[in-house]
């Protein structure tokens, strides 16, 4: 027994990042809009204050602001030769549930994407010939949006943010003391860097002589209070080193809650439904138009919520799972290459480099999110390819986020993980040993899919998502030769001794590497390429679009939130400016 | 947002003695992100006194978990994954067997947060834990593994009757995966979680039953719950002489630990 609700303009499809900016510009132009999270309500005040934020076992190790896996879980596998099993457990990602969603466990890394980023196959091609966007099988392409189109909407999340550090381009003039290698910004960034740590000051001052270009990491943890256009104000960072993994006791990290939330739940066109998960996309008989959503409540209550437009607002996992089960779109199929949805699945590859000193005292638990002093003289394609056998690259980051003891005890080369040894290694390092982060870019790959699981399903009966995934040659080249430039600085910093921790073998679930996932639900210029348009815009579907990650054709050298939120901001503009005058294609195919 | 300590101790307390009817009924209370009602909000934030969610602290020193012969394997097993010298405390001295029972009585034992349903083929070690089991199904099938194990080749011994460097050895094969065990234990998924959930206790707050007197925080010199760092940042090298707090406060807070 399904109950129909009343009809609304808009109908968001999950709450964090994503839905509650694209909440606020609609509810802005006075559009009714509901929006339906499946997990709880939270806030600082009730779930993460800062009288009991800091509890590194409930938060990383009992998942508490995770999506819970035993409902509701995805397979995988590394190829198509395997069966895709079940992740039981979370490890290699950590997806965010409730209200706020990953914006509240996100370590508030704010980046923009490199102009060549969003060309990187006509880039590439132009720079390196050919095969180096097609060696490995790559099926790498642009964007079909460029950085300038995006530049006002990354600089409006900076101001809803906003987001504290020092603008290396401002408007073609390059700035002492920033990035020299972005692109261009309209405006400084609205708060000053944090102020660095022992071990990221060390880290900016050996990559400065050997000729890099060190500057402080823009974070969303800020530097000094802060008031934003909504009129959310934000609190000093106290560097309590319990950001990624954790929601903000102190107001200081931008997230949903603490930048539009006050705002928009003051709204009286908007509605949050919590507890309430989103089965299907509903489609008239022709499959060119959405009717609305079809959602169950924690009660077990199932209901249809009319809208004109459907956004879906999910983690990109959620977002692609959901077009397969509405059948919106082709399913990709590898084997012909034909199909878009869940095309060029991509990742993250991570490697890093332990530094050990014996006579610094580093204090690692003074930390922040996004606390690091980062060279981007490797990134994308900030330097010369020719003959390295591979496309693409990343920041190399002296970062500090905390000193959580179970997860950020650092041990040399040899050391056993257990017994008087171990012991030993961990009282004598933990204060003066840190991590050197390689936060390497990940093409996309033929052989890289999702598709819905053909054996496992969720508790409400539908079939699992299934994600085929691992780190192809290109990959793995770009992360050795990242991972020895990581270990050069290490080295200049006059260290006991250095570890470097690789990008090894297949993609592996179970340790923590980034929640980062992107592609399925990829944007491009055209229907043969994409799932959406340059406004996430769903080709097949014109009154759906698909927000975040899903849209990245590859992803880059850079954490996603930045691009995630500018690329929303940018559907927001179309849809205000153009779609709500003339419901229909806003790109014509 | 800066809250007075006492505000802090009282308030963490009040939870504390609000969890005193029971290590389960605490536990779902405070975690229970899945089952919550369906709300519906419009208009405000919504907030209510009262709501905090607090951290599901433990009570009680009886074990509830662990019968008296697993109790003495796993003291033994942590023994060694954690020794005692004066460098810092061992694991049994840092009451990782309790904060063990405790967990394994819990949600986390109970699998609240696994993936449990079938089939359930090995897999490949990159696609992780492939088991039926939960943790505490896992914890009761492994013990017993062991300990058959230990029998056989050790002259019909246990575990906890080995020799220290005949306890080293087993868990080395347990580790590498080498000593294959019965009752459809994966010795290597087991190690691994074992290894884990020692490392959880010994370093997490003392409101979890482990890491007593906060001495494995003293031992590496992290100082615990503080939130602020302000004054630190810039103090380059400089040791911070903060002694540990935890979610209730250090000695001294009240005269007394």
């Amino acid at each position: 027994m399904t109950t129909t609700l009343k009809p609304v303009d808009a109908v968001l499809v999950g709450f964090g990042w994503t839905g509650a900016i694209m909440g606020q510009q609609l509810c802005d132009e006075g559009l009714s809009v509901v929006a339906l999270e499946r997990g709880p309500w939270r806030d600082t005040s009730t779930d993460f204050s800062t009288t009991f934020a800091q509890d590194e076992l409930r938060y990383m190790w009992r998942h508490h602001l995770f999506q819970n896996v035993s409902e509701d879980t995805l397979t995988i596998r590394n190829n198509t030769t395997q069966q895709a099993l079940p992740m039981r457990h979370l490890g290699s990602f950590l997806l965010g549930t409730g209200v706020g969603s990953g914006g509240v466990h996100w370590n508030g890394q704010i980046w923009r994407f490199l102009p060549s980023d969003f060309l990187t196959k006509s880039h590439n091609q132009q720079r390196y010939g050919l095969k180096s966007v097609t060696d490995y099988d790559l099926s790498v392409q642009d964007w079909g949006v460029t950085y300038d189109e995006l530049e006002p909407f990354y600089d409006q999340f900076d101001k809803l943010c906003g987001t504290s550090g020092k603008a290396g381009n401002l408007k073609g003039q390059i700035q002492a003391g920033g990035n020299p290698f972005e692109g261009p910004r309209s405006a400084e960034y609205p708060t000053p860097p944090m102020l660095q740590t022992y071990a990221p000051t060390l880290f900016g001052q050996a990559a400065a002589g050997l000729g890099r270009h060190p500057f402080p990491h823009p974070t969303g943890n800020l530097s000094e209070a802060y008031t934003n256009p909504l009129g959310a104000q934000l609190g000093a960072c106290t560097y309590c080193g319990f950001c990624e993994k954790f929601g903000c006791g102190n107001y200081s990290k931008a997230s949903p809650q603490t930048t539009v939330l006050p705002y928009l739940m003051a709204k009286p066109n908007f509605t949050l439904r919590t507890e309430c998960e989103v089965l299907k996309v509903e489609l008239t008989p022709d499959r060119k138009r959405a009717t609305g959503v079809t959602y169950v409540n924690s009660a077990g209550e199932e209901f249809f919520q009319p809208a004109e437009m459907v956004i879906l607002s999910a983690y990109v996992l959620q977002n692609v799972r959901l077009l397969l089960l509405s059948g919106i779109g082709q399913p990709y199929d590898p084997n012909t290459g034909q199909g878009q949805v869940g095309r060029n699945y991509a990742y993250q590859t991570m490697s890093s480099v332990n530094v050990f000193f014996d006579d610094k005292i580093l204090n690692p638990f003074i930390g922040a999110g996004a606390l690091a002093t980062v060279i981007d003289d490797y990134n994308g394609d900030n330097f010369d390819h020719t003959g390295l056998g591979f496309i693409g690259g990343a920041y190399i980051a002296g970062m500090v986020t905390g000193g959580r003891p179970i997860e950020m005890i650092y041990t040399p080369q040899g050391t056993p993980a257990w017994g008087m040894e171990w012991k030993h290694a961990a009282a004598k390092n933990y204060l003066r040993s840190f991590a050197i982060s390689v936060h390497g870019s990940c093409m996309s790959h033929r052989g890289n899919y999702l598709d819905l699981d053909p054996t496992y399903r969720d508790i409400h009966g539908r079939p699992m998502l299934r994600m085929t995934f691992d780190f192809t040659d290109n990959e793995h080249k770009m992360s050795d030769y990242l991972t020895d430039r990581a270990a050069e600085v290490a080295k200049a910093m006059n260290p006991r001794e250095i570890k470097l921790n690789r990008r090894v073998g297949s993609w592996n679930v179970v340790p923590y590497q980034t929640t980062h996932n992107t592609g399925g639900a990829i944007m491009g210029d055209n229907p043969a390429n994409s799932v959406v348009n340059k406004y996430l815009q769903v080709w097949d579907v014109p009154n759906v679009f698909s927000l975040g990650s899903g849209a990245f054709p590859q992803n880059a050298g850079y954490n996603p939130t930045g691009t995630v939120a500018a690329l929303t901001y940018h559907a927001a503009a179309a849809i205000k400016s153009q779609y709500l005058k003339a419901p229909g294609a806003l790109v014509q195919a | 947002m800066v809250k007075s300590t006492f505000d802090r101790r009282r308030f963490l307390l009040g939870g504390a003695v609000a969890g005193t009817t029971g290590v389960a009924a605490a536990a779902v209370l405070h975690d229970g992100e899945l089952g919550a009602p369906p709300q519906s909000y419009t208009g405000a934030v919504p907030w209510q006194e009262g709501t905090a969610d607090a951290p599901p602290g433990v009570t009680g020193t009886d074990f509830i978990f662990f019968t008296a012969d697993e109790r003495a394997f796993i003291e033994a097993v942590v023994a060694r994954l954690i020794p005692n010298d004066a460098v810092g405390p061992g694991a049994v001295e840092a009451g990782v067997p309790f904060f063990l029972d405790r967990q394994l009585a819990g949600l986390f034992g109970q699998g609240a947060h696994y993936y449990l349903g079938g089939p359930w083929p090995k897999g490949a070690p990159e696609q992780g834990y492939q088991s039926r089991f939960n943790p505490a199904q896992l914890y009761r099938a492994a013990i017993g593994a062991i300990d058959r194990y230990v029998g056989s080749n050790f002259n019909g011994a246990v575990f906890s009757k080995l020799a220290e460097a005949d306890q080293d050895k087993v868990l080395k094969g347990l580790e590498s995966g080498d000593i294959a065990l019965d009752g459809g234990v994966d010795s290597k998924s087991f190690f691994a979680m074992l290894l884990q959930n020692t490392k959880e206790g010994y370093f997490s707050d003392p409101i979890y039953g482990g890491n007593k007197d906060m001495a494995a925080w003293k031992m590496i010199g992290f100082p615990g719950a503080h939130y602020d760092y302000k004054e630190w940042v810039t103090r380059h090298g400089e040791p911070v002489p903060y002694p540990p707090v935890g979610f209730k406060g250090r000695p001294g807070w009240t005269g007394g630990s």
